[in-house]
């Protein structure tokens, strides 16, 4: 393999569950030694996409490679250079730290075992309770554990699933410091997440909508091939309409795909320009408020998208 | 990709952490060391070794000196309590039946005379075998008790009739229950249905478990072969089948005195294919079961059968043959066979071959399905 050949390259990828397409003909490529962020709102397939990739499930359609090894045929081969960190939990509770870190690194028969754990439990801050029983840990330090144990054998790709769910803002930053080193030493990393600020620290990133590929690029690229437009209004303090009431009327009007209020701020925004100042029109020059047309963030994107895809699987079980 | 190949460093890896969790599980640890204990001590009671009071009836249809020594014998003896005296066979039959006493004594007609004319008269004894143990120690008790009642009145020129062989025959008819060899069937059999039901659960928990805690997912990611899986979760529970096996030994010879004839080295060799067999049928149930709870279910509808068409509650021989034909299948059958060959019968390693060849062959198989059906993947 090259260092330009991506370190996941899939394409037609479809699986269903019970006669449900919950990942839908998805193509992803993902190049070598960048972060890749993973979005989509919830059962968008992330999950199922990511176990796709390392062989826990198999598909029914596509193909694909992972570090140039078949999805279909090598799994086995792709599972020893890869690291996954599930969703949910998935080490020992009635182990310790390190006797958690022991068992995955004699399954891989690292070399130098004693000091591979050792300087990943360092590196991790994890030594000073080494034999603390994981089920004992609080959730954040559950996180780092689980990420400890899936770079113990130095994966050539990291798939994260949502490793910073429930985690507080200093051991999320923390988190991510480990990832970008990880990066910089020349790791592969798709990592899914619901957090905006973390979709912003990828390289790039993927927005994942009920099983189909919607978006992907830089978050600028993202943002600008969205081409929403996005006014925000505050109030003006002298008038005796409130957001709540502004947010009232516009809501439903043609054009206004997001109507969001921030505090004593509304953000509204749409993908069709022309529709959307032709609704605005008669609230522009309302004295009580003040607008002020400004940037889509990410959030407004994803949401956008969100509200533009529908949901397949709503309705429940068939 | 080979299903079978076995690497050294993997199936350490799981075996030791298979050993730390078994140890933080404190509880299921003193259940598997436990159980063996109280229902040795359970049915230990229910097997008491040297029965006293039993019921018993008597038909005397001789009515001679004899035969009236003998009731008053049997009347003052600990052993025996003289319910009924009956007038014919079909009343005989009918307390049997019922099961309102355990032996009949049917003393015939003549036997006085015969007796004295030195012709060895058959004394007819019915037992309701139902329970061996009960019936087999009284049996022998029966015999020594005619002795003596007879020895008594073999005075002046019948002394000559005390001599062996006795001066009667002790015609034994058991009933219900013609393959109760020995009263200590029990014990040995109880070795075999304590393995079978707790390394059964302990198995078919452990996979289970591990799926029912998401960590399935991390192990399946792992470059781990299922084989390697099996054997590291069935190996740590050998030891506790060991352990089991020597409660059970142990308390069978000091508690109840249970004579171990054979060769403990040839059981402690033997054991270990039924051990693997039984935890092997755990494992394949692990991977037919969700949840633990399925995986209890499982375990007790496996456990049924065997114990009642093995051959440790009812005699073997004596069920149809269509039940036989299922016991044969059931790793304890087999078992059974072994550990009551050996520690009974002193058998040696050429009669029980066949037995423990039936064990390898149901382990063979049941392996090749548990390793099939593990699956590899979420789907
Ligand atoms: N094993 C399964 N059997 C049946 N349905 C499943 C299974 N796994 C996932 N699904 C369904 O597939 C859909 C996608 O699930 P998935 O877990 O991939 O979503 P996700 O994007 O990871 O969501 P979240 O952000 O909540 O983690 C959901 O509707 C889910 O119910
Ligand atoms: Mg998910």
């Amino acid at each position: 393999m090259t260092a330009a050949a991506p370190a996941i390259a899939v394409e037609g990828l479809s699986k269903s569950f019970g006669g449900r397409m919950v990942v839908d003909a998805l193509s992803l490529t993902v190049p070598a030694g960048k972060i890749m962020g993973f979005l989509g709102p919830n059962g968008s397939g992330k999950t199922t996409t990511i176990r796709l990739l390392c062989g826990l499930l198999t598909p029914d359609h596509g193909r694909g490679t992972c570090l140039g090894l078949d999805i279909l045929t090598q799994s086995h081969e792709i599972r020893r250079q890869i690291g996954y960190m599930t969703q949910k939990f998935s080490f020992y509770e009635d182990l310790s730290i390190v006797e958690n870190l022991d068992f995955v690194s004699r399954v891989f028969d690292l070399p130098d075992r004693k000091r591979k754990v050792a300087d990943t439990l360092e590196r991790l801050g994890l030594a000073d309770r080494r034999h603390q029983l994981a089920g004992q840990l609080s959730g954040g330090w559950k996180q780092r554990l689980a990420l400890a144990a899936c770079i113990l054998h130095e994966p050539r790709l990291l798939l994260l699933d949502e490793p910073t769910a429930g985690v507080d803002p200093k051991a999320r930053r923390d988190f991510w410091e480990q990832i970008h080193a990880l990066a910089a030493d020349g790791l592969t990393v798709l990592v899914s997440t619901h957090y905006m600020d973390e979709a912003e620290r990828c390289h790039e990133i993927a927005y994942l909508a009920y099983g189909h590929l919607l978006a992907r690029g830089t978050v600028a690229e993202v943002i600008a091939d969205a081409g929403l437009i996005t006014f925000t209004a505050q109030e003006s303090g002298t008038g005796m309409k409130r957001i709540a009431d502004l947010a009232r009327a516009l809501a439903g009007l043609p054009g206004l795909d997001l109507v969001a209020p921030f505090g004593s701020a509304l953000h509204v925004g749409g993908g069709d320009a022309a529709l959307l100042r032709h609704s605005l029109a008669p609230f522009l020059g309302d004295s009580d408020f003040v607008w002020r047309e400004d940037a889509p963030t990410l959030e407004d994107v994803f949401i956008h998208l969100m509200s533009s895809s529908t949901d397949n699987f709503a309705g429940g079980v068939r | 990709m080979s299903r079978f190949g076995v690497s050294a460093h993997r199936l350490w890896a799981m075996i030791l952490k298979e050993f730390i969790q078994m140890r933080r599980d404190r509880l299921t640890f003193a259940m598997m060391v436990g159980i063996p204990l109280i229902q040795l001590i359970l049915f230990g009671f229910a097997i008491n070794s040297d029965p006293r009071h039993l019921p018993l009836a008597v038909l005397d249809a001789d009515r001679g000196p004899f035969g009236r020594a003998l009731v008053a014998t049997m009347q003052v003896s600990r052993y025996f309590d003289l319910v009924h005296f009956v007038a014919n066979e079909d009343e005989s039959e009918q307390l049997l039946a019922e099961g309102r006493v355990q032996f009949v004594v049917t003393i015939p007609a003549d036997f006085s005379r015969r007796v004295a004319r030195g012709e060895r008269p058959a004394l007819l004894v019915e037992a309701d075998a139902t329970d061996p143990a009960a019936t087999s120690g009284a049996l022998g008790a029966l015999e020594t008790l005619a002795r003596t009642a007879l020895d008594r009145d073999l005075t002046g020129s019948l002394t000559g009739l005390k001599a062996t062989p006795p001066p009667f025959e002790l015609r034994i008819h058991r009933r219900y229950n013609q393959e109760a060899d020995t009263q200590y069937n029990v014990v040995p059999g109880l070795m075999g249905v304590v393995l079978t039901m707790t390394l059964v659960i302990m198995t078919a928990l452990a996979v289970t478990r591990e799926r029912e805690r998401g960590t399935m997912e991390n192990l399946l990611v792992m470059p781990l072969r299922p084989i390697e899986v099996m054997l590291g979760k069935i190996a740590p529970y050998v030891l506790v089948g060991y352990i089991q096996v020597a409660v059970i030994v142990v308390t069978a010879r000091l508690v109840f005195a249970v004579p171990i004839v054979g060769s403990l080295l040839l059981l402690t060799l033997t054991s270990i294919v039924f051990i693997a067999a039984n935890l092997a049928i755990g494992f394949t149930f692990s991977t037919v079961a969700k949840n633990q709870t399925q995986a209890m279910q499982l375990s007790f509808f496996f456990f049924l059968p065997s114990i009642l068409l093995s051959g440790f509650m009812f005699p073997f021989r004596g069920m149809p043959v269509w039940a036989q034909y299922l016991g044969e299948i059931l790793p304890l059958t087999h078992f059974l066979r072994v550990v009551r060959g050996i520690m009974l019968k002193g058998n040696g390693p050429g009669e029980i071959a066949a037995e423990v060849g039936a064990l390898a062959a149901i382990l063979l198989v049941v392996s090749v399905i548990a390793v099939r059906r593990y699956r590899q993947t979420l789907d």
